[in-house]
């Protein structure tokens, strides 16, 4: 059990790191690592909804998908489900936690369609998690998500004052950078445990 | 309706991968081999064709302020249909692209042209955009395809020609593992967007002369 549960977070932070190795999340990881406080926001929200949204799509799948053997409806199921927790998230912090919203809130729209989300939810139900593990899964995904953004939003911000040819310009060194970091977690592969 | 422009720039000058950015996950993640990149970029063509006129033709009776949640319901559920079609005669395939091929429903190409394009334009000129983004999309999947085989395993058209095994151009111990790796996704698209972006320089240059 110990063992299981300290794989998968090791999984999530290092050997699958959801953006370095698996890629999903690319989007968010490329538009909002300018600055390294909104990555950390964006890192927060991202793994804030990650952890909700495993829980609910489980329960969908488990309560209602699979009694009703409607496995095949996954897809929409499931971002149904992650569109409205957004939503709910979103007028729940602007409601009860302001000062919560202040920090997450331009991020939580835009969570709606990060492929990390939807990404981890048909992870869960593939590998055959129970709830606690769908969770687990999900923030564990969210963490190596935002140690990946905020590590990258470090570089890129001393990237800014180098100089570099012109074509390469913003958005392809940036993408050279990810490649670099990429390697580097590359050296984790192997690390196991349990 | 200008089809000329719209062709060129579905495939060059606003392709959706190069110039727009867009996509970017299954761009690098799937791209080891032909094989994977032009059955991914057609199912993205199909899907983005089919929610296009889908959208575009419902237009006038989506409320705006959901407009966002009925587009992404439309995308799921031609992204189910694609996806039990490849389990059902495409396997191989749909083994290969994996979890990537749900995860079109948040590909922001498919609902990035649905609310620029199909949300305020006719049934036709939006299926017309949605086959010359598909195909742009294609043409970035498959150079990146092209370049990463070629570099990774040392060999073109992996899954398709030569019974799967594709033809070989590199001798098999030059092949760089590393490039059908993460970090060769990332090093390949970050030089194509390079070239890309040279290319647009170029040409706004000229223009200026």
């Amino acid at each position: 059990m110990i063992g299981e549960i300290v794989g998968i977070l090791l999984a999530g932070l290092l050997t699958e790191n959801f953006i370095l190795v698996k890629f999903y999340g690319i989007c968010p990881f490329m538009g909002v690592s300018k600055k390294m406080d909104t990555a950390l926001g964006m890192g927060m929200a991202v793994t804030f909804v990650m952890g909700i949204a495993s829980a609910a799509c489980w329960a969908v799948n488990a309560l209602l998908l699979v009694p009703l053997e409607l496995e095949y409806m996954q897809t929409v199921a499931f971002i149904l489900v992650i569109a409205s927790i957004v939503q709910v998230v979103e007028m729940f912090l602007k409601k009860s936690v302001p000062a919560l919203y202040q920090a997450l809130g331009v991020y939580l729209p835009l969570i709606t369609t990060n492929c990390a989300v939807l990404g981890v939810a048909l992870v869960n139900v593939q590998e055959g998690y129970g709830f606690f593990f769908s969770v687990l899964n999900g923030v564990a995904g969210g963490a190596g998500f935002t140690l990946a953004i905020v590590l990258f939003s470090s570089i890129r911000e001393r990237m800014e004052e180098g100089d570099c040819p012109k074509s390469f310009r913003g958005f392809p060194i940036a993408l050279m950078a990810a490649g670099l970091l990429a390697l580097a977690f590359m050296g984790f592969s192997g690390l196991k445990i349990g | 309706m200008n089809v000329k422009k719209m062709t060129l720039d579905g495939l060059l000058y606003q392709n959706p991968v190069l110039v727009q950015m867009l996509g970017l996950c299954s761009t690098l993640a799937i791209t080891t081999s032909l094989f994977n990149g032009i059955g991914m970029g057609l199912s993205v063509t199909a899907i983005l064709i089919c929610s296009n006129v889908m959208i575009s033709a419902l237009r006038k009776f989506i409320p705006s302020s959901i407009r966002i949640a009925s587009y992404i319901v439309i995308i799921a559920g031609f992204v189910t249909v694609v996806d039990l079609l490849l389990q059902a005669f495409l396997p191989t395939l749909s083994e290969n692209l994996g979890v990537f091929i749900p995860l079109i429903v948040v590909n922001c190409i498919v609902l990035g042209r649905a609310e620029a394009f199909a949300s305020k334009h006719g049934v036709l000129a939006s299926a017309l955009d949605g086959l010359t983004q598909g195909i742009g999309y294609t043409i970035a999947l498959v150079l990146m395809c092209v370049v990463r085989e070629l570099l990774g395993s040392g060999t073109f058209g992996g899954g398709i020609l030569n019974g799967g095994e594709g033809i070989r151009i590199l001798p098999e111990e030059l092949g760089a593992t590393l490039m059908i790796m993460p970090v060769g996704g990332f090093l390949t698209l970050g030089c194509l967007i390079a070239a890309a972006q040279w290319l647009m320089n170029r040409r706004k240059k000229e223009a200026r002369e």
